[in-house]
C-alpha cells in the first residue's frame, strides 16, 4: 500500500508543478534556517573533540556580585576559584583558565593576531585535544613558570609555515615561549577549549590575578559521574555565601554556579536572571520553542492552505475510495504520507542548500575555526524536524478531507 | 440482500427543505437485476447512494445481508462497502494519476493482502472485461468505453456481491453502452452479483428483470 502511495504522490506532485514548487520552496527554506541553527547549536554543545565528555562537565563562565544599588557582572576571579572550587566532593579534576585574550606577534614584518589562552595542567586532562605534534604543558612547567606554549596547527602555519614547530619558541603578548605541542584546531563556538595559543597561567606578567574575586577567569570541572553534578553544583553555591566580598557596603552577594555549557549559555541569555544560581535553561528553552513556532508558523500555514486546496481537487478520488470502503483513518494516513514525502524532498533540497551555507558560514570567519557541518546528529534532528512539519502542516488538511461526505467528494468536494 | 424500509431523505439548508425521497420501501434480492427509473431530480441516484451506505437517510432503515447499517460506525460501514459493494458510476470516477491497473486495484488497498495478490486479482478482472492488454495505459489514454469496463473490473475486483450502477451507460454511444449492459448482465448470470442500475433509458432498464420507478421521491408502480 505505501508502494502505491508514493507513486501517487510523485505523481500529484509532478502534475501540479506551482504548487509543488511553492511548497518545496517554503520547506527548504524553513529547514535550511532550522537546520543551520541546528548545527550551530550542535558545534556549541554537542560532544565531540575536545570534549568527548561534556556530559558531565560543569563550567564557572559568569559571575554577578550584586548590592542594593548596583551589579557587576563579569567571569569570576582567580582568587574566588582557586579558594572556593577546589576538592569540591565528586570533582574528579578541576581546571582554572583565564579568559582567552587577543595578542599581537610580528614575524618577518607582518602583524600576527592570536587568541591567546593561560591555563592550568588539569585543563589538558579534561579535555581531550588531538596532538599532531608534541604535546601538553605538565604541572612542574605551571609550578616553576616555565615559558612554554602548546599552539594549534593554523598558528603553526602563520608563524612556521606548516613546519614542525616543537622546540621553536615565538613571541606573543611580548613574552617568548617554547613551543611543546601542537593541536588541530578547536572552533571558537565551543568555548573553553577554544585558543590559538595555550601557556601555563603562571607566566601572567604580574601576580595581580590572585587577589581577584571577580574577573578574567573560569573554572571547568570533571564529575565523577553524572549523578554528582547537582551535589557540586549546590555545594559551591553554598561555599560562595561564605566568600568575602571585597566592598561589603556595595555588594551584598555572589553568584556563580557551576553549570553545564548549555546552562552557562542561557544564563547569558536576556531569558537568563543572573542573580539567581538555580538553572535559567527552562526559560531559555521556552523562549526558543516560542521563536521556533512563530517561525514555523507562517510556511505551515501557508503550505496548510496549499494543501487544503491540492487535497479538495482530489475530491473524487476520495469519493471513489470512500465509496470502496477507506475508513476516514486510512485516509489521513494515506495524506500525511504524501505530506511527509513531500517535506522529506523539501528537506533533501533545505540539506543541500545547508550544505552550502554552512560551507559559507565557515569561510566567512565570523566563528574562528567553526566545524559547522551535517553530521548524522545534525542531520538526524533535520529529519525530524521535516517529518514533524509534514505532519502538521498535513493534519489538519487530510482531517478535513476525511470528513467529506463520499457522495459530495464524488460531486466534486463540497462539503454539507 | 437489501432492505429499505420507509426511507425518506430530506437535504436542508438554512431556508429551504428538499424532500429528495419520501417513504420509500425496497427489498431487492439476491441475484437480482433491477433498474431505477424516472425523471431527472427524482431521487434515483439519491437512492442508489443510500443502498451503497455512501449516504444515510433522515428516517428509515438500511438493511444489509438483514444488518440495520445505521448502528455501524464509519470503519463498520467502510469494511461492507469494501466486500458486499461494488460501484459504477456514470462519469467513470477513475483516478487520473494511476494507471489501469492501480485503478482496478483501489478497493483491494482496504484489504489484508499481498501486493502480488492484488495485482493478479486486478488483472484477472481486467480480463473479464476484455482489457487485458490496456493494463499500463493511463484513463485519459482509453476511450470512454474502454474507461467505463476499466471501472467495471474495479467494482467486481474485489468480488462483491451487490453492483450499484449509476446510469453506466449514460455517457457512451449506443454500441459501447450495450457491450456494458452485456458485461453486466453476464456478471448477474454467470455470478449472480446482485445489480441495482439506475438508468434513462427504457430499452436498457427493459433487459433487467425489474423496473423500481420514481417520480418527485416516492416510488410509483
Amino acid at each position: 500500500m505505501l508502494t502505491h502511495y508514493f507513486t501517487l504522490a510523485l505523481k500529484v506532485l509532478w502534475r501540479r508543478k506551482f504548487f509543488t514548487f511553492i511548497s518545496l520552496f517554503g520547506i527548504s527554506f524553513t529547514l535550511l534556517v532550522l537546520t543551520v541553527v541546528t548545527a550551530m547549536f550542535d558545534n556549541a554543545f554537542g560532544p565531540g573533540t575536545p570534549e568527548p565528555r561534556l556530559n558531565r562537565t560543569l563550567f564557572v563562565d559568569r559571575a554577578v556580585m550584586y548590592g542594593p544599588h548596583s551589579t557587576w557582572t563579569s567571569s569570576a576571579g582567580f582568587k574566588l576559584l582557586d579558594r572556593y572550587a577546589r576538592d569540591l566532593p565528586g570533582v574528579e579534576r578541576l581546571s582554572i583558565y583565564e579568559d582567552e585574550r587577543t595578542v599581537q606577534s610580528f614575524v618577518g614584518g607582518r602583524k600576527i593576531r592570536s587568541a591567546l589562552k593561560r591555563t592550568d595542567d588539569e585543563f589538558w586532562r579534561i579535555l581531550d585535544f588531538r596532538f599532531v605534534e608534541g604535546g601538553p604543558f605538565g604541572t612542574e612547567d605551571v609550578k616553576q613558570a616555565r615559558f612554554v606554549a602548546v599552539i594549534n596547527a593554523t598558528t603553526r602555519q602563520r608563524f612556521f609555515e606548516g613546519h614542525p614547530a616543537v622546540g621553536r619558541t615565538l613571541e606573543a603578548d611580548g613574552q617568548r615561549f617554547r613551543i611543546v605541542g601542537v593541536v588541530e584546531d578547536v572552533s571558537e563556538a565551543r568555548g573553553a577549549p577554544f585558543a590559538d595559543i595555550w601557556v601555563p597561567y603562571t607566566t601572567a606578567k604580574t601576580d595581580a590575578y590572585k587577589r581577584e574575586i571577580i574577573g578574567g577567569w573560569h573554572a571547568m570541572a570533571l564529575a565523577r559521574d553524572t549523578a554528582l553534578m547537582r551535589g557540586i553544583h549546590d555545594e559551591f553555591n553554598s561555599r560562595l555565601l561564605r566568600v568575602e566580598l571585597p566592598d561589603p557596603k556595595g555588594y551584598e552577594a555572589i553568584v556563580a554556579p557551576f553549570e553545564t555549557k548549555f546552562e552557562n549559555f542561557a544564563r547569558n541569555m536576556p531569558t537568563g536572571d543572573r542573580k539567581d544560581p538555580e538553572s535559567q535553561v527552562v526559560r531559555l528553552i521556552g523562549a526558543l520553542v516560542t521563536i521556533g513556532l512563530l517561525f514555523v508558523l507562517i510556511p505551515t500555514v501557508n503550505l496548510v492552505n496549499i494543501n487544503i486546496s491540492r487535497i479538495m481537487e482530489r475530491a473524487s478520488e476520495i469519493g471513489v475510495r470512500k465509496a470502496f470502503g477507506a475508513p476516514a483513518r486510512t485516509l489521513v494516513g494515506q495524506f500525511l504520507v504524501e505530506n511527509i514525502l513531500l517535506t522529506l524532498v523539501g528537506a533533501l533540497i533545505g540539506f543541500a542548500l545547508s550544505v552550502l551555507a554552512l560551507r559559507a558560514l565557515r569561510q566567512s570567519g565570523i566563528v574562528a575555526y567553526a566545524e559547522f557541518s551535517l553530521n548524522p546528529r545534525v542531520f538526524a534532528w533535520g529529519i525530524l524536524l521535516a517529518i514533524g512539519f509534514g505532519f502538521i502542516s498535513g493534519v489538519y488538511p487530510a482531517w478535513r478531507m476525511s470528513r467529506l461526505n463520499p457522495v459530495d467528494a464524488l460531486k466534486g468536494g463540497v462539503s454539507r | 440482500m437489501i432492505q429499505l424500509q420507509r426511507i425518506e431523505k430530506v437535504y436542508r439548508t438554512d431556508r429551504i427543505e428538499t424532500v429528495a425521497l419520501a417513504e420509500v420501501n425496497l427489498a431487492v434480492a439476491e441475484g437480482e437485476f433491477i433498474s431505477i427509473m424516472g425523471p431527472s431530480g427524482c431521487g434515483k441516484s439519491t437512492l442508489l447512494n443510500l443502498m451503497g451506505l455512501l449516504d444515510a437517510p433522515t428516517k428509515g432503515t438500511v438493511q444489509i445481508n438483514g444488518s440495520p447499517i445505521a448502528t455501524y460506525r464509519d470503519r463498520e460501514v467502510a469494511a461492507i462497502r469494501n466486500k458486499e459493494i461494488g460501484f459504477v458510476f456514470q462519469v467513470f470516477h477513475l483516478v487520473s494519476d494511476l494507471s489501469v491497473l492501480d485503478n482496478v486495484q483501489i478497493p483491494l488497498l482496504y484489504r489484508r493482502m499481498s501486493n502480488g495478490e492484488r495485482r493478479r486479482l486486478a488483472e484477472v478482472a481486467l480480463d473479464r472485461v476484455g482489457l487485458s492488454a490496456r493494463i499500463h495505459h493511463f484513463p485519459s489514454q482509453l476511450s470512454g468505453g474502454q474507461q467505463q469496463r476499466v471501472a467495471i473490473a474495479r467494482a467486481i475486483v474485489g468480488r462483491p456481491r451487490i453492483l450499484l450502477a449509476d446510469e453506466p451507460t449514460g455517457n457512451l454511444d449506443s454500441q459501447m453502452g450495450d457491450e456494458i449492459m452485456a458485461l453486466l448482465k453476464g456478471l448477474n448470470r454467470h455470478d449472480r452479483t446482485t445489480i441495482v442500475m439506475v438508468t434513462h433509458d427504457q430499452q436498457k432498464a427493459d433487459q433487467t428483470g425489474r423496473i423500481v420507478r420514481l417520480f418527485d421521491g416516492r416510488q410509483v408502480n
